[in-house]
């Protein structure tokens, strides 16, 4: 039993955590997310050349990156293309992304159809018609920040090249700004069957639900250390404010509930990348304790912070949106509960 | 990282399970969970079988009778004693919280002498801190002690004592200078509970259950060498017990909340008393499954902290909220358990649900967050010693 990062894993670590607070602070990463496409493609290529798009990275390496990643909450399609995309990609397109030159997401949602991944994966209402592609898919991460997009459609994966059919996409207004979801209306778009099929998506379900849990661990550490920061300072009564327990004990539980998130997340990366048996109870059980968790450490922080916690000047709204973005990804914590039960109870009557 | 157990690890956790079915009674599987505990007796017989087979102090120095293994070791052994549901060593207190502090603090006279009667449980060691003016603020104890001679003569009340109805020991904070100022009067004893002018009376708790004990002192006479620390040292010679009750706890916990859970979801798939199961009620489905997330964020959060005592030699901050999280866990579960029940919920004996298994539990579990450092205190502490905000007090 080793619940450790390898040496390398926290070498990676140390660099990410650099690399972001000296050229991501979060005032920087505000006026990124306030810019009228949320993204900066200069973030990109420094992304390349800290190796976060080597093919050769294993999901313990990305569960790294995605923590550090949050706890910054860096503006870029990283997630969507080595979390969402990659497993099912071809290797050209991967090696195009690994030079810098591409980026990629995945469409699965369809209006009034599936809204997870798993649903789409034999629900899905686009359909392909030799080279083309039909169908309106909603919710894309990234949508308008990636030069490809991969189609769930009804018999199979596709790919289309967003840089030759930029009309496809319709932005859409998002409260999570530095990961935007837009609208993708094919008619008879040109695409490319990809060799992976829709038995491919189970893999990429897992390895997405494992990184935004690590993802989600990053919010509320944010969320911890921005609450413990001001009530340190901030006096009220003639008292700093975490000396009134009616205020540390927030911050203690916010303290709990990270703890929680990180043991469960890095069971979960831990158990997808070893292909444990207990791999898909890991990832129910982190996805809904990152989901609520982080929910519930930014809502404590907001709290501790009074008034200008409510502020949109304040960063802690950007954070309290990401983790509602992963909170309603591929179902709620309930969704994954109902997963959890049905494996201790079996099915309800 | 991997989970996976070493060749080592994986020996050592298929040799316990095998000892454990060889040693437990045959039936005990299958027994029913409510309306069994062993008498004194019985668990003294378990306790001397586990020393023998060298299963207690697993961690401990070789030369004081521990087994000098790795805490993954003792880690498993907790494990699979409480998934069997096996029965604790009689002697918890010295293993959790006498014998650590008399490894870090005593003399060579004083490890020799105590240890290894306390691990194969001929000796029982009980604790003697809160007081009935002083639970969480143990800085305030009035117990005196005054040197005369070369004795120190002990006058006060303890109150929460578990085991001292059968102890033989006592680790025992008391005040040896009543002027200076209030953490630094405080001294640490080891008392003999044979001792004349010791009194030891059970409590009642509210599950009617007279688990812990008041215990009275008048004019214990105590030998002056049988002490840990100088005197004055106590509160930190306290601090040691206190760390090693809440830093080597989380396993067990863990556990006992695994026990607990895994009778909740067979009792859960039974006809309740509409003859409906709860299993097949949604919200009941949705707080099982959330008891398992609580249940595996405490598992995981040990593994992260004995991974770092592993490998730093001190116990990682995550430690410090296995107590709080479990005990609210616990209670939550309980709980629920009870809530199933109805009306039979009051029946605590014959007649009852599983003969008042879940009525004991739940009740028992109130005392979670109060025992062993208040969820208060617990917060406290966290907020202060781990996030870094200023003291409240």
């Amino acid at each position: 039993m080793d619940f450790a990062f390898s040496e390398d894993q926290e070498l990676l670590r140390a660099a990410a955590k650099q690399f972001l607070a000296d050229r991501y602070p979060i005032d920087k990463v505000v006026a990124i997310a306030d810019s009228q496409t949320g993204n900066d493609p200069a973030t990109w290529e420094q992304i390349v050349d800290l190796g976060w798009l080597e093919p050769d990275l294993g999901l313990l390496d990305l569960a790294v990156i995605a923590e550090e990643s949050a706890y910054a909450l860096l503006p870029a399609p990283w997630f969507s293309t080595v979390g969402l995309a990659w497993p099912v990609l071809d290797d050209d397109l991967r090696q195009a992304i690994s030079a810098g030159d591409r980026s990629a997401t995945l469409a699965w949602a369809e209006s009034g159809g599936p809204a997870t991944i798993a649903a789409a994966a034999n629900q899905s209402a686009t359909h392909a018609a030799g080279d083309t592609l039909t169908g309106t898919k909603v919710t894309v991460p990234d949508l308008g920040n990636v030069t490809d997009v991969v189609v769930i459609a009804s018999d199979g994966l596709y790919v289309v090249d967003l840089t030759t059919n930029p009309d496809v996409v319709v932005s859409r207004s998002t409260i999570d700004r530095t990961r935007r979801l837009g609208e993708l209306h094919l008619s008879a778009t040109p695409a490319r069957r990809l060799d992976a099929g829709l038995d491919a998506l189970a893999e990429v379900r897992r390895r997405a639900l494992a990184l935004l849990a690590c993802e989600a661990t990053g919010v509320s550490q944010r969320a911890l250390d921005l609450a413990a920061a001001y009530t340190k300072e901030r006096q009220q009564f003639g008292r700093i404010i975490g000396t009134y327990q009616g205020v540390s004990h927030r911050v203690a539980n916010t303290f709990v509930a990270t703890q929680l998130n990180r043991s469960l997340a890095y069971w979960a990366a831990w158990a997808v990348s070893a292909n444990d048996a207990e791999a898909e109870l890991a990832v129910a059980a982190a996805k809904s304790q990152a989901g609520d968790g982080s929910v519930f450490a930014c809502e404590q922080a907001i709290q501790a912070h009074g008034g200008i916690g409510f502020t949109w000047e304040h960063p802690l709204h950007r954070f309290y949106k990401r983790a509602q973005w992963i909170s309603g990804f591929e179902g709620n914590g309930r969704a994954h509960r109902a997963t959890i039960a049905e494996s201790l109870l079996g099915p309800a009557a | 990282m991997d989970f996976n157990d070493t060749p080592e690890e994986a020996k050592f956790r298929a040799e316990l399970r095998r000892w454990l079915i060889d040693n437990l009674p045959d039936d005990w599987t299958t027994r029913p969970p409510g309306g069994y505990r062993w008498d004194e007796h019985e668990a003294r017989t378990w306790s001397k079988k586990l020393y023998d087979a060298g299963y207690v102090g697993l961690t401990w120095p070789k030369e004081y009778g521990g087994g000098g293994a790795p805490h993954t070791l003792q880690g498993i052994f907790l494990e699979e004693t409480g998934r069997i549901a096996a029965p604790s060593h009689i002697g918890g207190i010295g293993l959790g919280m006498a014998g650590p502090t008399i490894i870090a603090w005593g003399s060579e006279d004083q490890k020799k002498r105590y240890l290894a009667p306390l691990l194969s449980g001929e000796q029982v060691w009980c604790q003697g801190f809160s007081e009935p003016g002083s639970g969480s603020d143990m800085g305030a104890a009035k117990t005196r002690a005054v040197l005369d001679g070369d004795e120190w003569v002990v006058n006060g009340q303890k109150v929460w004592s578990s085991w001292a109805h059968i102890a033989d020991w006592c680790i025992l904070v008391v005040r040896t200078d009543p002027d200076a100022e209030k953490h630094r009067g405080l001294s640490f004893l080891l008392v003999d509970m044979h001792s004349p002018g010791v009194e030891v009376r059970p409590l009642r708790q509210i599950t009617g259950d007279p688990e812990f004990n008041e215990v009275f002192f008048t004019d214990v006479r105590v030998p002056r060498e049988s002490m840990l620390g100088q005197p004055g040292e106590g509160w930190n010679v306290a601090m040691t017990t206190l760390l090693h009750e809440r830093g080597t706890l989380g396993f067990a916990l863990t556990a006992g909340l695994e026990q607990a859970l895994t009778r909740l979801v067979q009792f859960a798939k039974l006809p309740g008393p509409d003859g409906s199961r709860p299993a097949d009620d949604p919200v009941v489905r949705d707080q099982i499954a959330q008891l398992y997330i609580d249940l595996q964020g405490l598992r995981f959060t040990n593994y992260r902290s004995l991974t770092a005592l592993q490998k730093t030699g001190v116990p990682g901050p995550e430690g410090s909220m296995a107590k709080l999280h479990w005990s609210e866990a616990n209670q939550r579960l309980t709980s629920l358990a009870q809530s199933l029940n109805g009306l039979a919920a009051q029946l605590d004996g014959e007649g009852g649900v599983w003969d008042g298994f879940w009525v004991y539990q739940q009740l028992r579990s109130r005392g979670n967050t109060i025992e062993a450092g208040t969820s208060e205190i617990l917060r406290n502490i966290i907020a202060e010693r781990v996030v870094g905000l200023p003291k409240s007090r």
